[in-house]
């Protein structure tokens, strides 16, 4: 583990910083119950960068080190300096879940937290969640009851339904539609998502 | 002989069925490789600048800082020229008004500007950068300093004062004497705004060069198609040496044909650099410039006979495509054999970012205009809304048809229990409506070319250079391609999505399903009748009387008689056989195996909150029609993202310009709003089926739900209130007013 203290800021205030609280709120009031910020990434600052710094972040089970400069988000170290590209890229400022991951087992939206503020954390991504030879109950479902098209949401969806099938065990429709509250999807597959997440919550499943 | 013709129903073991799409776990685990998500050995990310202004020319372009940074690797620049001429030596050397050049100053000297220096909407690209890191790329595209010369822009489109150039005015019949005779006449306003596409993978590529050869991962609905010649010359590189693989992509809805302008910059920054280059648009750009769909704002008069029969239609539309196409122009939609109608189309050019194929184009805001103002005369007859359309189906192409579908969706609703006349007479703010739209769409096949490969051990695979939206189009082939062959879904693998295997059309119009699936079956009649000539004689009759069935090739008359396919196989000896399928529009309409003409019918049930005009859909049943299905899974979710589209551009979408800055917005998902899982109620989708639907052929489904929703929930808002709400989409800022001003606000 690293020794690393979370992101500097000696402004106390910047862009990231603001959407990043703006982002996980956001989660929080649709999935989960609200975190604080001092709880989601600690409290400690000091300063670092601007140029690459080393981090270590521990990602599905497994400690992977990389350079990246401080104002570098989570969702783009792992598309873009570990290959994970599951979570996607799609408002690139909280508002439709398309990069959900799961930190310490909450549902947050990786496009607005630093890498640097995630170090420590135990995170885990779509990628830990299932492979297409082994998927979790939600990810079988999402095939079962076809709720996906393009596909491009579904690991945001995927990643936010196993987080709230995991606290909501025998949800009912009413309580996924309102868990799944911070997730968007253009081709309309809300119709099934609905049936596969009331059937996952049943099984308990993840 | 196998025949290629659609098999009849008792026979099909595969095509019909609600087969799990064959990349749902490769999606629901993040392993599904997007364009996006393709990162290449020593990449470069791209950025773009853009126009500040929405109508400038540019004087200079100062790409000097950005280059300067470490980690900037290439830098690409529209080209600029300006010059200072008097008219006549502008005229000597051809740069005139008319060949694109803007004049700007009061002469004699002018500053005269080449064409691409013209800016004409807020976000038109102006330059590029790739640099080793997207933040680097982003910075350095930062400090690209453009100097403009404003002009003064327009992009209002609500407006027909801002039209310019002559109406195109369509008339039969003797329209002003049918309106005299009318026993009752409505007149009324209607809108629909510029929606976007909203993909939520954006539009952009990956593209590299190795050895005089480019390699292109983009983002597109037409892999056949997509290496045109803007890219080949963008990259030097000739068409048949670019190659294209789009396996997985986030959504196009008729706005990812081509390689776009973006895509040409990447291809020349692939050239320049002599590296990798990942060029996505950034979610402002996405929503503001890759394409949007076209406003349609009506004035419409609708005459009726006292028994509910229209007898006249008389609509002035105008709206905005941006700077080039018009409004939607198919009035009066569906109900176009009303006897007397005229119908004019004025077009607004407007500075706002260029309008794209949205899914189904012109179809939703014609559907949305027209069944507005009929459901409008209806209740000006004080006629119940189904009753109305019924009587008037005989002027539309599919009476019959529509008939049968509104049936079963009032069935579905429980019309006949909720239905009400115009207005929710109950006390208290809540009131609750119904209402209802129909539509049509073509749907016939595109052109499509199949491999289908069988080898000696029974391996069966199929290659069609055709993409997967999201509809369903690998499963589908897979299907097909099993149920000729008599052998399990898992048996056939199926390769799509590049330019190196047989062409077929790019997805638009709903024509992907019928094309593919009439050159997956062509080919895999061929090769099965390969498989049945090399074992006839083994099993001591002709390949005539074989057929494919659960896994063996057995005799027609005499099933006891038959030999396993891997054993079949066995005896095409030691090469592989590969049997080509070729559909062409023309012959697959022609001998059945696809056809065009489709009608559906959707109605919608919601409650409309007086007191805050918020409005929630209840319920929404869509019932529709697409000839013979192969994949009903599939089907119907193409039927409920329709529905959910319908909603979210009915109740939440529209893209807002600033008249004074001439900018989008809400170019970004917080104020582009898109609907949610909570936002959609509940919904029903009935596909019709069975004799006089599976014998027409397969025909796309694309296009067709996403029409109806506009119309059908604006109806069910007016049931429910009492009053229109004339403008899409239904706020709460466009239902109060209307109650207001229709003095109904309890």
């Amino acid at each position: 583990m690293s020794d690393k203290k979370p992101a500097p800021n000696p402004t106390g205030f910047s862009r990231r910083g603001f959407l990043k609280g703006v982002g996980l709120g956001t989660v929080a009031g649709g999935l989960i119950s609200p975190v604080s910020l001092k709880e989601a990434f600690g409290q400690e600052s000091g300063v670092q960068g601007p140029g690459e710094i080393p981090v270590t972040l521990k990602i599905n089970g497994k400690e992977r080190k990389l350079n990246v400069e401080p104002r570098v988000t989570l969702l783009d170290a792992l598309r873009n300096r570990l290959d994970l590209t599951g979570a996607k890229k799609v408002c690139d400022r909280g508002t439709c879940g398309a990069c959900t991951v799961i930190i310490d087992g909450h549902p947050v939206y990786s496009c607005s937290l630093l890498a640097v503020e995630a170090e420590g954390k135990e995170i885990t991504t779509v990628e830990g969640l299932g492979t297409p030879a082994q998927m979790n109950e939600v990810q079988k479902n999402f095939v079962k009851y076809d709720a996906q098209q393009c596909g491009f949401c579904t690991p945001g969806f995927v990643v936010a339904s196993t987080a709230f099938v995991r606290k909501n065990p025998n949800a009912t429709l009413d309580q996924v539609c309102q868990g799944l509250g911070g997730n968007l999807c253009r081709c309309g597959t809300y119709a099934g998502m609905m049936l596969a997440v009331v059937d996952a919550a049943k099984k308990g499943a993840a | 002989m196998p025949k290629a013709e659609w098999p009849p129903a008792e026979k099909r073991k595969l095509i019909g069925k609600p087969i799990d799409r064959a990349d749902g776990p490769a999606k629901a685990t993040g392993a599904a490789k997007y364009s996006y998500d393709v990162n290449r050995p020593g990449m470069l990310w791209a950025k773009l600048v853009t126009s500040s202004h929405p109508l400038a020319v540019i004087d200079s372009i100062d790409t000097s800082a950005a280059e300067a940074m470490p980690g900037v690797k290439g830098v690409w620049k529209e080209n600029i020229q300006v010059q200072s001429l008097t008219r006549e030596q502008a005229e000597k050397e051809e740069r005139t008004e008319a060949k694109g050049y803007t004049f700007v100053g009061t002469g004699p000297e002018f500053k005269v500007y080449n064409p691409t220096s013209k800016m004409q909407y807020v976000g038109q690209i102006i330059a590029a950068v790739a640099a080793e890191s997207e933040e680097i790329a982003t910075e350095a595209a930062g400090r690209i300093k453009v100097r403009y010369t404003p002009l003064e822009h327009q992009v209002v489109d609500s407006d027909p004062q801002f039209s310019k150039g002559n109406p195109n005015v369509k008339e039969q019949g003797n329209v002003d004497e049918a309106f005299g005779k009318a026993d009752v006449v409505h007149t009324g306003n209607y809108g629909i705004p510029v929606i976007t596409h909203c993909c939520l993978e954006p539009h952009g590529q990956v593209s590299e060069i190795r050895e005089g050869e480019m390699y292109v991962w983009p983002s597109t609905q037409n892999v056949s198609g997509y290496a045109d010649r803007g890219l080949s010359d963008a990259a030097g590189i000739p068409q048949n040496k670019i190659h294209v693989d789009c396996q997985y992509m986030g959504g196009g809805f008729g706005s990812k044909f081509n390689p776009g302008k973006w895509g040409t910059i990447c291809a020349a920054l692939t050239k320049q650099t002599g590296r990798p280059v990942k060029l996505m648009l950034d979610r402002d750009l996405e929503l503001a410039i890759a394409g949007n769909r076209p406003s349609g704002f009506s004035k419409i008069k609708v005459g009726a006979s006292k028994d509910g029969k229209i007898v006249a239609f008389d609509s002035e539309t105008w709206g905005t495509a941006g700077m080039s196409g018009g409004p939607p122009d198919l009035m009066p939609y569906v109900f176009d054999k009303i006897p007397s109608q005229r119908n004019t189309v004025k077009r607004i050019q407007t500075n706002r970012g260029p309008a794209a194929a949205w899914r189904a184009p012109r179809h939703p805001q014609n559907c949305y205009l027209t069944m507005s103002a009929l459901a409008d005369a209806a209740a000006a007859l004080k006629m119940d809304e189904l009753e109305f359309f019924l009587k008037n189906l005989d002027l539309t192409a599919r009476p019959q048809i529509y008939k049968e579908e509104l049936e079963i969706a009032a069935d579905l609703i429980g019309y006949k229990q909720k239905a009400h006349l115009r207005g929710d007479k109950t006390p208290g703010p809540i009131k609750r409506g119904l209402g209802m739209a129909i539509h049509t769409w073509g749907g016939l096949g595109h052109d499509s070319e199949c491999d289908v490969t069988i080898s000696p051990d029974g391996s069966v695979e199929a290659k069609i250079g055709t993409q997967d939206l999201g509809t369903g189009t690998r499963t589908v082939i897979a299907q097909v391609v099993a149920d000729t062959l008599g052998l399990p879904y898992e048996a056939v693998k199926v390769e799509i999505g590049k330019n190196a295997f047989p062409k077929s059309g790019g997805s638009g119009g709903s024509t992907t399903i019928g094309g593919v699936s009439t050159s997956a079956r062509l080919a895999a009649t061929s090769g099965l009748n390969a498989v049945c000539e090399a074992v006839a004689q083994k099993l001591e009759t002709t390949a005539e009387n074989l057929e494919a069935v659960g896994g063996s090739i057995q005799q027609i008359d005499k099933p006891t008689n038959k030999i396993a396919w891997k054993d079949a196989c066995a005896a095409l000896g030691v090469m592989p056989i590969t049997k080509r399928g070729t559909q062409t529009r023309n012959d697959g309409k022609a001998k059945g195996f696809t056809n065009d003409g489709v009608g559906g019918v959707q109605m919608a049930d919601v409650s409309v909150d007086i007191e805050t005009g918020v409005v929630t859909l209840n319920e929404m049943v869509a019932v529709q029609d697409c000839g013979l299905i192969i994949n009903m899974k599939t089907a119907e979710s193409q039927v409920y993202g329709g529905l959910i589209m319908g909603i979210a551009y009915a109740l939440y979408e529209e893209a807002v310009y600033d008249a004074k800055t001439g900018r989008m917005l809400n170019a970004d998902m917080e104020f582009y709003r898109l609907a949610g899982i909570k936002d959609v109620g509940k919904l029903k989708v009935h596909m019709m089926t069975g004799k006089g639907y599976d014998d027409r052929g397969v025909i796309g489904l694309g296009e067709p739900p996403v029409i109806s929703p506009g119309a059908a929930i604006a109806n069910a808002v007016a049931n429910a209130c009492g009053v229109r709400v004339p403008n899409l989409p239904l706020t709460p800022e466009r239902v109060i007013p209307a109650l207001q001003k229709e003095g109904s606000l309890v």
